[in-house]
């Protein structure tokens, strides 16, 4: 019974720290969707991009962990910004197929420069410190680094709510999720709404792939490899909402350990099996409006 | 016209010439360059794979990542019936047609409820699914290594397949081709234009009484049941089975060489496997890294600047000859 709860208690733990990685790096897309309705299935590419830079920043410059976490966060967010005026908005108005064949091109590309730049085998940046070791709670130890990504991953969750809930930078872009067009006759420009937008989510998701290299490798197919977790984590939590996706990621983290921890031997099968049950209950998600 | 066809309302029914192209090609392969018989029988599957693809994402708009699982489930089933149970290859082939088809329709039910994000997750969903089953339950499928010179008997108890891949193409130019008759045939029918009707409107499609549901679901099935054939033609033919079948890169690679060739043309579906297999065939080995970045900066280029694929840009130039003869 201890043994079990035990179990639990570490399924729990490792399943928080996942689940938070998992959603500060889907979130922006949940937002592009639902502002949008662009399907970027490159999303990933910008969490690997920020996990690789933060990695050469590091090992290259010499830069310390902290300054290059948020140094490589800021260069994929700006670069994701200029990929977004160059390619992206010329495709907002095309239709599904060929936004799904540009992001599979852009993953294609990403995949192959990420195994030209840094070889097939996984990289982390070296961990500062204050990351490594074990963190003493009661009467069990936890890893440092897994409750330091759990603790900056709340802040930054709690900085993004508070950013969309009461800023008025959020209310433009709740009200441009509602519905665009009203949004736009009452003088909202939803194009640079949109810009700032994705480059908001790139940078998270960049920050989510540098700050988590430890929980999910970092190899270069990881846009490919990850894509169907973050999609996951979208669907079920409902789109164009913030916190669908942080019940998506959660449940989808703690599952994940779970079956991991329990049935090994059937990988990661429970995952889409519920996945497919519960779209089949609710197509719109677990908190998502129905169309 | 080219623009009616452009939306997959055809004219005419009737075969062109120029449509028996592909074949005469094919033959001649068979005659003059026999050595690539095994590569042409590879390229001639790929191409029914394609094809069964363009029926769903080209004419009914379903845009899918998953394809691969039916294709992968389709050779897993002839590989393990053809170890198990009998390695007559006409018997295998429709069973395997029969597990990709019943598949296609239990899971088809189930994705076509949904539209957009979630119907991308759930094709991706699946296709994972399959490939974790068959990576995991080694019994059966092999594991990661695979099911190694699969028993498969001659044809009708008579052909039997030479290591020079002679018999292994004829019989897949014969099943491709009779497949490649069923799409044209479905494509030019009443039901292949209410399904490109449900593509372009469904809702207006549901108004005139159209069950678009039941429409998508059936042209779905015989998509899967037809990737099925193709990953049973390919097990067969090399007498192995292993994971490359399955997974997401394989989809995407496919969707790759149908825009390549372009969507909804039928003959799309065989321009871009060859373009995209030969190409391979040379590149690929030479420069392993730069073929992805390759792919991946050509499906930008056709996205932004050629819609049409190959097929569009020779449309394009044809149209202009016309007009500037007149």
């Amino acid at each position: 019974m201890d043994a079990f709860l035990a179990s639990l208690v570490s399924i729990g733990f490792h399943g928080l720290a996942y689940g938070m990685i998992l959603y500060v790096i889907s979130v922006g897309l949940s937002v592009t969707m639902g502002l949008m309705g662009f399907v970027n299935l490159a999303h990933g590419v910008f969490a690997m991009a920020g996990g690789y830079l933060m990695y050469s920043l590091m090992t290259r410059l010499g830069l310390p962990w902290l300054p290059a976490l948020a140094l490589a966060c800021l260069l994929v967010a700006a670069g994701s910004m200029a990929l977004e005026r160059l390619l992206y908005a010329r495709l907002y108005a095309a239709g599904e197929l060929p936004q799904v064949l540009f992001t599979i091109g852009l993953i294609f590309v990403a995949v192959a420069v990420a195994r030209i730049a840094y070889g097939p085998l996984p990289l982390a940046a070296p961990l500062p410190d204050f990351l490594s070791g074990q963190v003493e709670l009661g009467s069990r130890s936890f890893p440092t680094y897994r409750v330091g990504v759990i603790v900056a991953a709340g802040i930054i969750i709690a900085a993004l709510w508070f950013g969309l809930e009461r800023t008025r930078w959020g209310a433009m872009v709740r009200a441009a999720v509602d519905n665009r067009a009203m949004a736009q006759s009452v003088g909202i420009d939803t194009g640079r709404l949109f810009t700032t937008t994705f480059a908001l989510g790139s940078g998270l998701a960049a920050l989510g792939g540098a700050l988590g290299a430890d929980l999910i490798a970092m190899t270069p197919t990881y846009p490919f490899e990850q894509l169907v977790y973050f999609l996951i984590v979208v669907a079920i939590g409902g789109l164009g909402t913030l916190r669908g996706p942080f019940l998506g990621a959660l449940l989808i983290g703690i599952g994940d350990t779970a079956c991991k921890y329990w049935v090994p031997q059937f990988g990661a099968f429970f995952i889409y099996a519920a996945t497919m049950a519960l779209l089949l209950w609710r197509p719109q998600g677990l908190l998502g409006r129905a169309q | 016209m080219a623009a009616a066809s452009a939306i997959g309302y055809a004219s005419s029914a009737r075969l062109r010439p120029i449509e028996l192209l592909p074949w005469a090609l094919a033959l001649a392969v068979f005659f003059f360059a026999p050595t690539y018989q095994p590569l042409a029988a590879y390229v001639l599957i790929i191409i029914l794979f394609a094809l069964s693809l363009d029926l769903i994402v080209g004419y009914g708009g379903i845009v899918t990542l998953g394809h691969s699982a039916y294709f992968g489930l389709g050779a897993y089933v002839a590989g393990v019936f053809a170890v198990r149970v009998t390695g007559d290859p006409l018997i295998g082939l429709a069973v395997a047609a029969a597990g990709a088809g019943l598949f296609g329709l239990v899971t088809g039910a189930v994705i076509l409820r949904t539209h957009g994000l979630a119907l991308l997750m759930l094709t991706l969903a699946i296709t994972s699914i399959v490939l974790e089953v068959a990576n995991k339950w080694t019994t059966v499928t092999g594991g990661a290594d695979g099911l190694h010179s699969v028993p498969i008997q001659p044809i009708l108890g008579y052909f039997r397949f030479d290591m020079f891949g002679r018999t292994a193409f004829v019989y897949c130019l014969i099943v491709v081709a009779l497949c490649w008759w069923l799409v044209r045939t479905i494509v030019y029918s009443p039901f292949g234009v209410s399904l490109a009707g449900t593509r372009e409107n469904d809702v207006r499609m549901a108004a005139v009484g159209a069950p678009v549901y039941r429409r998508r679901l059936l042209a779905y099935t015989i998509s899967c049941t037809l990737a099925g054939i193709a990953g049973a033609l390919l097990t067969q033919t090399t007498q192995f089975v292993g994971l490359s079948v399955l997974g997401f890169e394989l989809s995407g690679e496919l969707l790759v060489m149908l825009v390549l060739g372009g969507v909804r043309r039928i003959y799309g579906a065989f321009v871009g496997p060859v373009v995209f297999l030969v190409a391979k065939d040379y590149l690929a080995k030479q420069f392993p890294e730069y073929w992805y970045l390759g792919i991946g900066i050509l499906l930008i280029v056709i996205v932004m600047f050629a819609r049409g694929g190959i097929l569009g840009i020779l449309d394009g130039v044809l149209d202009r000859l016309r007009r500037g003869r007149r």
